[in-house]
């Protein structure tokens, strides 16, 4: 009775999209880990534009220049300011969660929802701040 | 013991210490960061965009304010703390060969204080040396 599948048969992350019904928990919660991952580059290039103001007018200029660039808008800036807004208000969703609220599947559809629609809110209004 | 915890031995329960031996001081510890992070991050994050595009003039400006210069300072040095602790539990789970799990907890260590440092140094030599 050999197992002739034995090692070719699909794993946990392979399963995901072709067999297996993506939900918004289990997406949630990668996001939450990935925005947090990559926050580490938006704090580094906070870190990096005060420096450069610390440094001197031209330093900053630089710096400043190159985040709200279009390249500094699209590929850094809005990034960072989603992940900000997302890690921002699933994390508070995560701490409500930590007390021991909003754990039932038709609250979590909700609190999950109301977190996607306040990122990209949150995110466009930061923008207008900066712009 | 008739109990689901009668694994454990009557002290190691009492103790509440765990497999990882620190029970859960580093998941409590993240929860404080995360905590102080929700007024820190809209104290910062609102004159921060207000700031970017600005003139290096307007940001000393900003920046010379007490108020702002330690929410900046209190800003980055909570966000590399809390980065820290997410990004060990990030290793943790990942990671598991035992030196380069090590190397790596201790690099994460050395990077938020070196640039956590960083930041800090720079908004304080902004706010005082103008």
């Amino acid at each position: 009775m050999a197992d002739v599948n034995r090692g070719k048969r699909p794993l946990s992350p392979f399963m995901l999209g072709q067999y297996y019904k993506f939900q918004i928990t289990s997406g949630m919660s990668i996001a939450h880990r990935l925005s947090g991952i990559f926050l580490v580059f938006g704090a580094i290039l906070v870190v990096w534009w005060f420096s450069a103001a610390a440094a001197g007018p031209e330093a900053f200029a630089r710096a400043d220049g190159f985040l709200t660039s279009w390249f500094g808008i699209i590929f850094l800036l809005l990034p960072s300011l989603l992940a900000f807004w997302y890690h921002f208000l699933n994390g508070i969703r995560h701490l409500v969660w930590d007390m021991g609220k909003g754990l039932d599947i038709p609250t979590v559809y909700k609190t999950g929802y109301a977190v996607m629609a306040g990122t990209v809110i949150l995110s466009l209004l930061t923008l207008i701040i900066a712009f | 013991m008739s109990q689901p915890s009668g694994f454990r031995t009557p002290r190691q329960r009492a103790q509440g210490l765990g497999a990882a031996k620190e029970g859960v001081s580093h998941w409590w510890a993240s929860r404080l960061s995360s905590i102080a992070l929700v007024p820190l991050g809209i104290m910062f994050i609102i004159p921060f965009a207000d700031a970017l595009g600005t003139s290096h003039a307007e940001v000393v400006e900003l920046y010379a304010q007490p108020f702002h210069a330690v929410v900046a300072i209190l800003f980055i040095g909570v966000t590399f703390l809390h980065t820290q602790q997410g990004l060990q539990v990030v290793i943790e789970d990942y990671l598991h060969d035992k030196t380069i799990r090590t190397a790596a907890l201790l690099a994460n260590i050395g990077f938020a204080w070196v640039v956590g440092l960083l930041g800090v140094f720079a908004v304080a030599r902004i706010a005082l040396a103008g």
